[in-house]
């Protein structure tokens, strides 16, 4: 906890400062400490009050009956979530085979291609991509998308495709805008030694660029893998919620967090507590994510 | 193939990716404003719903979700701020340092659900607050808070290191350099972070859902419960009962969230050369 300051700043050997000023100077830096120790207070306190909650469901249930029984019915007492796991996982693969090329895409042109003038309307829609509210999303997708999935498939056009279109327009930004920033930090002179050897654009930016800045468009790919993991609202609104192993792509289905938000307003009991494991499983899962980013990060650093 | 020739080839296919990702945000956009400007009169916004197809206007929706997101505004500005000096003006890189960042990167990633629950959880059931405004701004406020810190800890790094010499050379305290040079010269791009902070508590469903409640009801004090806009957006849409007031209220969502995001950007150009 505690940590020195060894800067010469204004309270050194020499007392510069009254001792009132000193006492002062040092209750505000313990305030400081304060605030910024909240996101780790934040960080036990989910732990605690999701954790506590969802615990029961680990030890009352078991925990490979939770994590890998098949069938969730929580009328008759089943509460495998293995459903749910692969739905996530389905939904958050598709989205991440679409969106990956298309932000890593849109990162090279910003980064590489894109003129000042085109670079100013090109990066502000990106962002403002990622500022859509993720209801509006789920909206376009049930109002717009669905009927023309419905259409080709022959179905409701409720299930997993929808779902890959919906959340791969949503990751996009977040990877394109993390990529984006680890091509621009590669060093100028790496690139004028690839055209001056004579290499195109392209060549330079596959050969020599993008090899460069894998890390970090790994990092951005992992924390898209999350944001796609953890939505919620679009893909609730387009996959029609069954939380069963869906026969296809055009099948409803049901993912970890499209099943907490449809039965908490009447699960109680058990059913409840294995909601709030749910929840407790999806914050593991995320922190995981960001714990590999930044092991990655740093392993990056060593070359 | 002639690698001139690959070459134009590829940078098209970039061209047309970089084009795709443009034209889904104008479809995205477009498509919202063609199909709720019908929608928007002055009753609209400032009428209540009425019967069972909610006819009528969306206001006590629109004052529920102003009311959250200055509320939530209002709790975490202090913290992140305070907490960005410290990270910034203060701290040593160590191990302390890194899990405070390691925890704000933790909350940045949270997925909205769970801190939905953890809000349910918390403030709602245990801490005895009910479905309301305070609940939901409290859960609100550990979304915003990673997102206020990252920008305000740009904005204070970002501040030239002579003026803090020139200020420490004239016999300040460490604070005073702090409050009176420091962050006044990084107040633009903190406005810029807590605006875009927000504008995303506006636009967040999961998080409100279960600890304001979905009653529609004006609220006055912080204990009131009440139904914001997202979740008025998403309940129309998926039962269907009044699409053009879903359009409506989408559009109001989408015009909010558009003018936090380009407020942002205006001030953070504005200030770029002071």
């Amino acid at each position: 906890m505690s940590e020195r300051n060894d800067e010469p700043q204004t309270s050194g050997e020499l007392q510069l400062v009254s001792r009132a000023t000193h006492l002062k100077e040092l209750a505000l830096r313990n305030l400081f400490l304060l605030c910024a120790f909240v996101a780790v207070i934040g960080v036990l306190l989910i732990f605690v009050f999701v954790g506590v909650r969802g615990w029961p469901a680990f030890t009352e249930i078991g925990v490979v009956k939770f994590l890998t029984g098949q069938v969730w019915s929580p009328s008759t007492g089943q509460f495998g979530i293995l459903p749910m796991i692969w739905g996530t996982v389905l939904v958050m693969v598709g989205a991440l085979a679409l969106g990956t090329p298309l932000a890593v895409a849109t990162a090279v042109f910003l980064a590489e291609i894109a003129s000042p003038s085109v670079r100013q309307i090109v990066r502000p829609a990106v962002e403002l991509l990622a500022g859509i509210p993720s209801v509006i999303y789920g909206f376009f997708g049930l109002i717009i998308l669905r009927p023309i999935v419905a259409e080709w498939s022959g179905g409701l056009g409720f299930g997993a495709l929808t779902a890959w279109f919906i959340l791969a327009i949503m990751i996009v930004p977040t990877i394109a805008t993390l990529s984006q920033d680890a091509i621009e930090s590669i060093p100028a002179g790496i690139r004028e030694a690839s055209y001056a050897m004579g290499a195109t654009t392209w060549q330079t930016i596959y050969k020599v660029l993008l090899p460069a800045a894998k890390i970090g468009i790994i990092d951005a790919i992992i924390l898209g893998m999350g944001r796609a993991i953890g939505e919620t609202m679009a893909v609730l609104m387009v996959v029609a919620n069954a939380p069963v192993f869906p026969k296809s792509i055009f099948a409803p289905l049901s993912t970890l967090t499209t099943a907490i938000v449809l039965d908490m307003p009447y699960a109680v009991g058990l059913h409840r507590t294995a909601l709030f494991g749910m929840a407790i499983i999806l914050f593991i899962v995320s922190m995981l994510l960001v714990a590999a980013v930044r092991f990655l990060s740093r392993f990056g650093q060593e070359f | 193939m002639d690698k001139r020739l690959a070459n134009n080839i590829a940078l098209g296919v970039l061209w047309v990716a970089a084009g795709f990702t443009v034209l889904i945000l104008f479809a995205l956009i477009a498509y919202v404003f063609v199909n709720g400007i019908s929608a928007i009169s002055l009753r609209f916004i400032f009428t209540w719903p009425q019967g069972v197809d909610f006819k009528g206007g969306i206001w006590p929706t629109i004052v529920s979700s102003i009311y959250v997101t200055t509320l939530a505004m209002l709790i975490v500005t202090p913290v992140a701020i305070l907490a960005a000096v410290y990270l910034a003006e203060y701290a040593v890189q160590g191990r302390l340092v890194q899990s405070i960042r390691f925890a704000a990167d933790s909350l940045a990633s949270v997925p909205s659900i769970v801190m939905g629950l953890f809000g349910l959880a918390l403030f709602v059931e245990a801490a005895g607050l009910g479905f309301s405004m305070l609940s939901a701004a409290l859960a609100l406020s550990f979304l915003m808070l990673p997102i206020v810190m990252r920008t305000t800890e740009e904005a204070i790094r970002s501040v030239p290191q002579f003026i803090r010499w020139g200020s420490y050379g004239l016999g300040a305290t460490r604070w005073q350099t702090v409050s009176k040079i420091v962050l006044p010269a990084a107040t633009p791009r903190i406005v810029t972070g807590i605006v875009l902070a927000t504008g995303r508590a506006v636009g967040e469903t999961a998080v409100v859902i279960y600890t304001m409640g979905q009653a529609i009801n004006l609220p006055i004090s912080p204990f009131d419960s009440g139904r914001p806009m997202t979740v008025h957006v998403y309940l129309l849409a998926t039962e269907g009962i009044n699409l053009n007031a879903a359009y409506g209220t989408a559009l109001l969502l989408m015009v909010m969230i558009l003018v936090f995001n380009l407020g942002a950007r205006w001030v953070s150009r504005r200030y770029r050369k002071v």
